[in-house]
């Protein structure tokens, strides 16, 4: 993989390549003005939401480990735009911009970082753990590729009950040299099974590049021996996302089976809180940052099509409003009470 | 309004640090997301990236600064608008910690409640068993395909997947006639990949629906052991109750005959040691037809350890309908005055065998029937040995960290004062199971080293 080498900054906000500009035409076709904007603020709030956790983290105020999506939002939010009402998402740690994007509540999520009672799992979970079944969001698994088999069970549950709802279900590169990754390919495959596969692509298992972890050197490719189609994708670009995302979806909608995604994005910050990253140079963030940040290219697009500064502000200062709110009530909110410790280990049969 | 940036933790460990560089100047405008200053720790250098945007107004901490607490101040930004001379340095003070609802009780009292969640169930005297009528005499075999059939029948969402268990009718022959009853939506033959299955299973389980997963042999579900633990039995937990995991894994545990170390090993240890699990081992055909179709209905992930010799002997076996055993209750299946033997599954008919060979010599044993290994029944196992004052566990496994380690315990903390000798365990030999015919057999335990056992105490 090129290592990025250029430095030279380029102002903010005027930074589309020849190529994104190549693909405005199509981009009008479809996604709307409102429905951009919609995106901007889903965006934004993942943004504004880490950048928040990444805060209280640094205060002591959320433990463990803590692994921020900046950086990759136009994944998540690209994807939901795709879904309808009972599809079912699943992740791994990486999962505060999922369980925003699936509209769970900022204030939920963000108690359940600080470790507390009005978290979404009580505090009993954590970052990595989260979890809504009104939302049908399933987590949220701390075991690498662990959620690749059990999204393929999600989607198993669709075929069972002879439903079209789909599972979209996310890993990263790193996750995906799993045996259990390649094992729920051949088993989505064989029974045809409703599983929209997303790969998220930010290049570094950790401190490892993909090209270090896998010799596969098109990952869209890695169900190719299951006969499952696969589509490479630019995660900078919310609408590049959102439009692959819907193909695949109305494939298996359709009851042709799995779709594999492979959704080339990039994470700004460390692979958790606690990441030296010597493993990439502050250059090649910085290019990303500059040059490729999905809200930024949104914002652009919006003004574009004639949003005004105005009406950005607005949504910036809502967004601001609600992560604040966010944090507030996680600051605010009792920790568990003692008794909790024993309760949720079984059901009453 | 001025913020002020404070020295972050970079680490769930980290207190304090070097402020090695600024990497921003007074004066500077600063970004969400820019990289404002580099600190160190003992394990790394790290980047402190903005949260808030303004003008950097005053550094707090000069760079080469050693030792800086976490969330002391290091620099303050201006708001737009707001002049850089205009900001005042803030007090040093580090915010107020959090507050805190709900104090974390003393550790004596968590400890005492955890011990009142236990005793009263070993205190409490049994409820007899119920007496279902009329018996048939039928193969485990059949009781566990009676099991399967009759919870598929009452409900939709159970359904059976495992290697070999539609087509082929089972390995062992367990799912016979299920795949025509049921058809291939409901009886599912899967590729052999335990770990993909396993989990796929799981997530199924996660929506509602109620999976029976069959190992060929628990030896396999070690490829799957990570989504069984990590997966089944800790998600209840970990999503605050939302999310329960009803399935069913089932299948021969334990030493068959002759297929040597890999695929003669117990897991009654393993699983049971896992909150969120339950964990049964019949020993008859009743216990198998009973406890597995509690399994099935179970809302958790229950553990169902059968055993391949036991699948083709014979026992008599309730023909009542609704008859099913309920999880969590041992069985007396022999009663006697002198000595307390507590077995399980196979172990239970090793057990009998030297029940009756004391017999012969005047010696009178209780055989306890556990059943369910977790939760534990350690009433029953209380009431009886504070009638014969001695204990022998029996278990077909390794001793270290095994069944019979719980057994004793148990007997330790609910009946100490009642046991006239010290607990002993009968177990398999501490070695991976030979395949040699003469060397298997001095591996497992026979009822003479049950008998042996007894003498010593008795």
């Amino acid at each position: 993989m090129a290592q990025a080498t250029e430095t030279r900054k380029r102002p903010r906000g005027k930074t589309q390549p020849a190529a994104s500009k190549a693909q405005s035409a199509s981009k009008q076709r479809t996604i709307g003005k409102d429905q951009l904007l919609r995106a901007y603020h889903d965006m934004l709030l993942i943004r504004r939401f880490e950048e928040k956790a990444g805060q209280l983290y640094g205060m002591g105020l959320i433990g463990g480990f803590c692994h921020l999506y900046i950086g990759q939002e136009a994944v998540v939010v690209g994807v939901q735009m795709a879904l309808s009402e009972g599809d079912q998402v699943i992740t791994s740690y990486r999962d505060h911009g999922h369980m925003l994007a699936t509209g769970m509540e900022a204030r939920g999520v963000m108690a359940e970082l600080t470790g507390r009672a009005t978290g979404y799992s009580h505090g009993k979970g954590g970052s990595m753990h989260m979890f809504s079944k009104e939302k049908n969001f399933y987590g949220g698994h701390g075991i690498v590729g662990a959620q690749v088999s059990l999204g393929t069970g999600l989607g198993f549950a669709n075929w069972y009950r002879e439903t079209d709802r789909v599972s979209v279900t996310y890993f990263g590169e790193g996750a995906s040299s799993q045996g259990q990754v390649f094992e729920s390919f051949n088993l989505a495959a064989l029974m045809k099974l409703p599983v929209v596969y997303v790969i998220e692509n930010n290049k570094y298992g950790m401190g490892t590049s993909v090209d270090r972890a896998s010799a596969s050197r098109d990952l869209s490719q890695n169900g190719a021996a299951w006969g499952i189609p696969g589509q490479q994708v630019d995660g900078m670009d919310v609408i590049a996302v959102k439009e692959a995302a819907e193909a695949a979806v109305a494939h298996c909608r359709a009851g042709k089976g799995p779709f594999l995604l492979e959704v080339k994005t990039y994470r700004y910050r460390g692979h958790s809180m606690s990441d030296p990253a010597k493993y990439r140079t502050r250059e090649e963030v910085q290019k990303m940052r500059t040059e490729r940040d999905c809200i930024e290219s949104a914002r652009h697009r919006l003004a574009e099509l004639g949003v005004d500064e105005a009406a950005l502000k607005a949504v910036d200062d809502e967004v601001k409003r609600v992560v604040q709110d966010a944090a507030d009530f996680a600051q605010s909110s009792p920790e568990p009470e003692p008794s909790e410790l024993y309760t949720d280990v079984l059901l009453e049969a | 309004m001025s913020t002020q940036i404070l020295m972050p933790a970079l680490s769930p460990t980290m207190t304090e640090g070097k402020l090695a560089r600024w990497l921003k100047q007074v004066g500077d405008d600063v970004r969400a997301g820019d990289v404002i200053a580099e600190i160190e720790t003992d394990k790394a250098t790290m980047e402190v990236e903005a949260v808030d945007e303004g003008k950097l107004a005053r550094i707090l901490i000069d760079e080469g600064t050693e030792g800086v607490p976490v969330n002391t101040p290091i620099a303050v930004l201006a708001a737009d608008g707001e002049g850089v001379g205009d900001v005042e340095a803030p007090q040093k003070e580090a915010p107020a910690p959090p507050k805190v609802a709900a104090e974390a009780e003393d550790h004596t009292a968590v400890a005492d409640r955890a011990a009142e969640r236990r005793a009263p169930a070993a205190e409490a005297a049994p409820a007899p068993e119920k007496d279902w009528g009329p018996t048939k005499s039928i193969t485990v075999r059949e009781a566990l395909r009676d099991a399967m059939a009759l919870e598929m029948r009452r409900d939709p969402n159970v359904f059976l997947m495992g290697e070999e268990v539609a087509q082929y009718q089972g390995a062992y022959k367990i799912s016979q006639g299920l795949l025509e009853e049921f058809g291939a939506r409901r009886v599912i033959d899967t590729p052999i990949t335990e770990h993909g299955f396993t989990g796929m299973a799981v997530g199924a389980a996660l929506t509602g629906l109620r999976p029976i997963v069959e190992f060929m042999t628990f030896n396999f579900s070690m490829q799957a052991i990570d989504q069984i633990i990590n997966s089944a039995a800790k998600t209840l937990y970990m999503s605050g109750g939302q999310m329960g995991c009803p399935i069913v894994f089932r299948g021969p545990n334990g030493a068959a005959s002759r297929v040597a170390a890999q695929h003669s090993q117990c897991y009654a240890s393993w699983y049971s040691h896992v909150p969120g699990l339950k964990v049964v081992a019949p020993w008859s055909a009743a216990d198998a037809k009973g406890l597995l179709r509690s399994a099935i209905r179970d809302p958790n992930p229950v553990i169902v350890l059968e055993n391949e010799i036991l699948y083709g002997q014979h026992f008599e076996c309730p023909t009542d309908e609704d008859f099913i055993v309920p999880i969590g209750r041992a069985k007396v299946e022999r009663e006697g005055e002198h000595v307390t033997i507590v077995a399980f599954s196979i172990m239970v008919g090793v057990a009998m065998q030297a029940a009756e060979a004391l017999a012969e010599q005047g010696i009178s044993a209780e055989v306890i029937n556990l059943r369910s290994l977790r939760p534990f029944d350690a009433a029953t196992i209380v009431e009886s040995v504070k009638k014969t004052n001695r204990v022998v566990s029996v278990e077909e496994g390794w001793p270290f960290a095994g069944i019979g380690a719980e057994v004793a315990m148990q007997i330790v903390e609910n009946c100490f004062d009642w046991l006239d000798a010290p607990p002993v365990r009968v177990h398999g030999v501490d070695v991976p199971l030979p395949y040699a015919a003469n060397l298997e057999k001095l591996a497992l335990p026979q009822p003479e080293w049950v008998v042996d056992a007894v003498r010593k105490i008795v």
